[in-house]
């Protein structure tokens, strides 16, 4: 029972300049934040003001790659998925898929931690994207 | 400068099509647009402001030329659904600062002819910054509007049995509006029952898919207190856009804390005034949610506060939506705001359907929020009295 995870299509992003370390990091199995070298937050989605002060420097930071869930959905309409938001061990939360699991499983709160599949398809592969996948079933 | 007293809504139309496989989406525009002239009894002569969003095809500048309008100020102000009820504040502003003395305002789409609805997944846009980081995920309508359902229902213990409340009372007012898009009467259960789209929304937590449109015509006092309708007077209106905060996001909140507490101190009202209010109902969350934000309840209550018949006019103590809402009766190109000011108007007059008319419907509020819950969207208070 339960509703399998099943791969699916997704949307090749729009590639922007300021974002090429950014998915060259994701091919690598790497998830990168920006941190702003003037009040120290955290952001995401990456930018290169800070979203909060400003300031024009900001710096990639590779996340740990863990985290919570902090909402999600299952969509039952097509190929089944489910659309999340993690909250990162660094603080900040960002959209996402919770993928490689049973989702009627997926629950708030639950620990899960980065994983990369590869947006387009076969005729038009893209970057790979960073989705999570429950740690365990607490 | 505050718009309080500065305008008065004079013309109101809701154009009765639900489906318009032949006609053009600017045809929508124009008749609306002729609609709510007539209502006000105004000429085209007299319009000299324009204000319409993104589903005016061409934007201001087409529409003003199709139209054959002589206007001397434009705004195209776009928030998504809620766009319509901030431009009515534009107006009066505009009206105020002396740019304009008649200012029309239109919409109309035909998402249902177009086969558009909630569950596709957006498309890229060229260069919108945020794209690249959601799109992949597969957000639609529905499953944005249901994370933050599922995030209210962690926090709070809101039900599915309470959201199902809302769509309860929309189909008790639409059952009495021969134009509504649905006109059966459901039941919590048939609400549970139906099919689940995206978890915890059900097919009936989410508002139809309508062809159709709206226009509003806002005026100078001394042109309105010519006019044969009834008066309604801008009071207050506030406006915010709410989005993700570079990643310190929070779902359990709208745009409608900020937008709505504006809107009372200007009009110098609070929520215990209102007689009635239209509530941006494009899934039974958004409701729950507004009414929290807005401060008719506690937030953490509105499961309780929409529960058990509250919302439907004449049994509850806070009748909403007496047109069907978007849930029941009108969604038209996906952007529910001018439908919800269309409402508010009909009853300030004491002209909306017998069986729903609040009595002594002296002040009413509408609420828009436009876009995503559970990413960018723009929330739009106004509040208006009947003199
Ligand atoms: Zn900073």
């Amino acid at each position: 029972m339960g509703t399998t995870f099943q791969d699916r299509t997704m949307t090749v992003p729009e590639i922007h300049p300021e974002h090429k370390e950014y998915w060259d990091a994701a091919a690598e199995g790497k998830l990168l934040i920006k941190q702003c070298d003037s009040c120290g937050e955290y952001h995401y989605y990456p930018r290169v003001l800070c979203p909060y002060c400003m300031n024009d420097k900001t710096t990639w930071k590779e996340a740990k790659g863990t985290g919570r869930i902090y909402t999600y959905s299952v969509m039952r309409r097509g190929v089944p998925y489910a659309i999340a938001f993690v909250t990162l061990d660094e603080g900040p939360r960002m959209m996402t898929n919770i993928v490689d699991c049973d989702l009627d499983k997926i629950h708030i709160n639950q620990v899960v931690k980065v994983v990369f599949k590869q947006s387009g398809d076969q005729d038009n592969p893209g970057p790979f994207i960073p989705c999570f996948t429950p740690m365990s079933d607490e | 400068m505050s718009i309080k007293g500065m305008a008065y809504i004079a013309g109101a139309f809701e154009h009765p099509t639900r489906k318009a496989p032949d006609k053009s989406v600017a045809v929508l525009h124009a008749e609306c647009a002729k609609g709510a002239l007539e209502d006000a009894g105004l000429n085209v002569s007299d319009v000299d402001g324009y204000f319409c969003a993104g589903d005016a095809p061409g934007g201001v500048l087409s529409m003003v030329d199709y139209l054959g309008l002589n206007v001397r100020h434009v705004d195209g102000t776009d928030t998504g659904g809620s766009s319509y009820i901030a431009q009515v504040s534009h107006a009066a502003q505009a009206i105020a600062a002396g740019k304009c003395n008649v200012a029309l305002i239109t919409m109309a789409g035909r998402p249902r002819s177009e086969g558009r609805s909630g569950v596709k997944q957006k498309m890229t846009v060229a260069n919108v910054p945020d794209t690249p980081f959601e799109l992949p995920f597969g957000p639609t309508a529905v499953n944005e509007y249901a994370m933050a359902a599922m995030r209210h229902m962690h926090e709070y213990g809101t039900t599915s049995e309470q959201l199902a409340w809302v769509k309860v009372a929309a189909s008790h007012h639409a059952q009495y509006n021969p134009n509504a898009m649905l006109r059966d009467v459901v039941t919590v259960e048939d609400v549970l029952t139906s099919t689940m789209i995206a978890d915890p929304l059900h097919k009936l937590d989410c508002c139809v898919v309508s062809d159709g449109g709206g226009a509003l015509v806002v005026v100078r006092p001394e042109i309105a207190k010519n006019l044969k309708r009834p008066l309604v007077r801008v009071m207050g209106a506030g406006e915010a856009p709410k989005g993700l905060s570079g990643g310190k996001v929070d779902l359990t909140y709208s745009g409608a804390i900020w937008s709505g507490q504006k809107a009372f101190e200007e009009a110098g009202v609070t929520p215990q005034d209102i007689k009635y209010a239209s509530i941006y109902d494009s899934f039974t969350i958004t409701v729950l949610m507004q009414l929290e934000d807005l401060g008719f309840c506690k937030k953490g209550e509105g499961g309780k506060f929409v529960a058990d018949g509250n919302l439907i006019s004449g049994v509850g103590k806070l009748p909403i939506n007496t047109d069907g809402g978007g849930l029941n009766n009108n969604h038209p190109a996906s952007r529910g705001g001018i439908v919800k000011v269309i409402e508010a108007v009909r009853q300030l007059r004491g002209e909306a359907n017998p069986q729903v008319q609040v009595k002594n419907c002296d002040i009413a509020l509408a609420h828009g929020t436009g876009g995503g819950l559970a990413s960018r969207h723009g929330s739009a208070t106004l509040i208006m009295e009947r003199v």
